[in-house]
């Protein structure tokens, strides 16, 4: 089985976030980065389809040389190759999901597994478009699959429960958390990591479809009213949500 | 300005969110607005008229495909020269909407929670960075498409109610266009989501051990609430991933949280910051969650909650 497991870096969540020169983008001077945390279920999924069905699992990013970080990660993991497609300057999750699926065409996987969301821009878009531009079927949020055959059952979540879905080979799928367990490389595997080959790839030069305009930090606009546990207190805290908050 | 509005289905009637998104879209200014339903009975969009909207094209399909509607709206947009496509930011919408973006070569602004036409194009705002930033996104291509989170814009009923006209749109379907099939949808019987509720109660690790919940579920019945829980919790086993708010869980918008004995890491923050009200009780004055809290009480949950329960229990009835 071909496998492909697309990865991003994302800023740690717990990263402080500042505002960059240009208006537009964080400042990265100082900021950790790090493997989405949802592409860690990805790996994991393609690791053990290999494990079952036998093939290779590629992982590749869209990035520059800082994103070879996460695939050493993937390397460390067990992936059997790295690929590294350059991203170019003002690029939107359209022109990363053309560099993914141009990338993909010439390997002709027979699934390609991301994770639900990257935790920096949480578009929830990357399965859909990449399945669009290569004409597969594509099922985001897989919280738990089988593959039988070329046949493909899986559950996705949505509000108040869960869709049942069937599709075929070669499809692309996104990753809910508790799909698996990823696993965590061993110390050996990291180590080897460091000297593997990653392939470096020219991305798409189609033109971004859309731009950011401005970014700020969010205004809290919160009435901040804060009380303690006396009875007094708390029957306030009802009558605010009731007749000011009008809540209940 | 033409704007094409994804219905939603749901019952004799459409999704709360899809009337959202008419609001939305009446509220650009927009001169023309079109309904689009896929699946379903035609008759349910009716209520669409009481929102304002006149004119739905519907196409019936006996079973759902997130490929097939996706390839009817881009083809119903397109025949309808449409300069937009606002869809809710759900399960639904967020499978579709990129697919339409490609086939419409068109913009893509998922998860907006503000729209406004700016030089006589549609700007989305959205957090990103786990809300930590606000960014104002526009589309660089004639046609765009968005994505409205849930429950953050109003829907509003038109001052007079329209008429509605349901026609019925065959899209050109190809076989590759059915090739994802919704064969089965399971209900979590008898327990209100997160995603669906009005007002959900959440509980953390102040609670101290799964056993204790029955604090939580007492106040969420006494508010016809949802249960949501902290990562934390989840991942000690105490609730189910499902009730999961937060980066790693689901992202709400309900009319109130109240967050139990939760200390507000930004990993949850970013799941729940955008509710309209939010309540926080916790034993530690110093928790984040103060800071986003419009009402807070520094107390012991297993203190403050009987109480609570007790005297919103006189004001709701329940």
């Amino acid at each position: 089985m071909n496998i492909v497991v697309c990865v991003s870096q994302v800023p740690d969540t717990t990263t402080k976030i500042a505002i960059g020169a240009d208006g537009k983008t964080i400042e990265k001077s100082g900021v950790k980065f790090i493997l989405n945390p949802y592409d860690e279920y990805a790996i994991e999924e393609g690791l053990q389809l290999k494990e079952k069905f036998g093939g290779t699992v590629t992982a590749l990013t869209v990035g520059n040389d800082s994103s070879k970080d996460i695939l050493r990660t993937a390397l460390a993991m067990g992936a059997d190759k790295a690929v590294l497609i350059s991203d170019s300057v003002n690029s939107d999750t359209f022109a990363i999901a053309s560099s993914i699926a141009d990338y993909a065409k010439t390997v002709a996987p027979d699934i390609i597994i991301l994770g639900r969301q990257s935790i920096d821009y949480d578009s929830f878009a990357m399965a859909s478009m990449v399945g669009e531009l290569m004409n597969l079927p594509s099922i985001s949020m897989v919280s738990s699959w089988t593959i039988n055959g070329t046949s493909i059952t899986a559950e996705r979540d949505i509000e108040g429960g869960k869709e049942v879905i069937e599709t075929s080979l070669p499809c692309v799928i996104s990753a809910q958390k508790g799909l698996n367990n990823p696993r965590y490389p061993k110390l050996p595997d990291i180590m080897k990591a460091k000297s593997k080959p990653i392939d470096a790839v020219a991305g798409a030069s189609v033109p971004a479809r859309v731009m950011t305009v401005s970014m700020e930090l969010p205004q809290t606009q919160r009435r901040g009213i804060i009380l303690n546990d006396s009875e007094h207190d708390i029957t306030e805290l009802v009558r605010l949500l009731h007749e000011d908050a009008k809540v209940i | 300005m033409k704007i094409i509005v994804l219905l939603e289905p749901s019952g004799n009637s459409i999704k709360r969110s899809s009337l959202e998104s008419i609001t939305a879209a009446r509220a650009l200014g927009a001169t023309s607005i079109h309904g689009f339903m896929y699946g379903g009975e035609a008759s349910a969009a009716h209520i669409a008229g009481e929102y304002g909207l006149a004119d739905i094209a519907h196409t019936p399909a006996a079973e759902y495909s997130s490929t097939a509607a996706a390839t009817s709206l881009a083809q119903f947009a397109k025949n309808e020269a449409a300069t937009a496509v606002i869809v809710a930011a759900n399960a639904t919408g967020k499978e579709i909407a990129p697919r339409v973006a490609v086939k419409l070569e068109a913009g893509y602004i998922p998860d907006c929670v503000g729209l406004a036409l700016v030089n006589g194009s549609i700007q989305g705002t959205r957090p990103v960075y786990a809300g930590k930033a606000r960014i104002a996104v526009s589309a660089t291509t004639a046609m765009s498409v968005y994505a409205l989170r849930p429950n953050v814009f109003t829907a509003r009923k038109a001052d007079s109610a329209t008429s509605v006209n349901v026609r019925t749109f065959t899209p050109q379907l190809s076989e590759s266009d059915t090739r994802v099939k919704v064969t089965n949808v399971i209900r979590n019987e008898g327990k209100l989501d997160v995603l669906e509720a009005d007002i959900i109660v959440s509980g953390g690790r102040g609670l101290k051990g799964p056993e204790n919940f029955h604090l939580v579920e007492n106040l969420a019945d006494k508010l016809s609430a949802a249960v949501g829980a902290s990562r934390a919790v989840v991942d000690a086993g105490w609730r189910p991933h499902g009730e999961q708010v937060g980066q790693t869980g689901k992202t709400v918008s309900p009319n109130m949280y109240v967050a139990c004995g939760i200390s507000g890491a930004v990993q949850h923050l970013a799941g729940m910051s955008s509710s309209k009200v939010i309540v926080a009780i916790n034993k530690d004055k110093e928790a984040p969650i103060f800071k986003v809290a419009d009402y807070g009480i520094v107390g012991d949950v297993f203190d403050v909650l009987p109480v609570l329960s007790q005297k919103i229990a006189a004001v709701t009835g329940k």
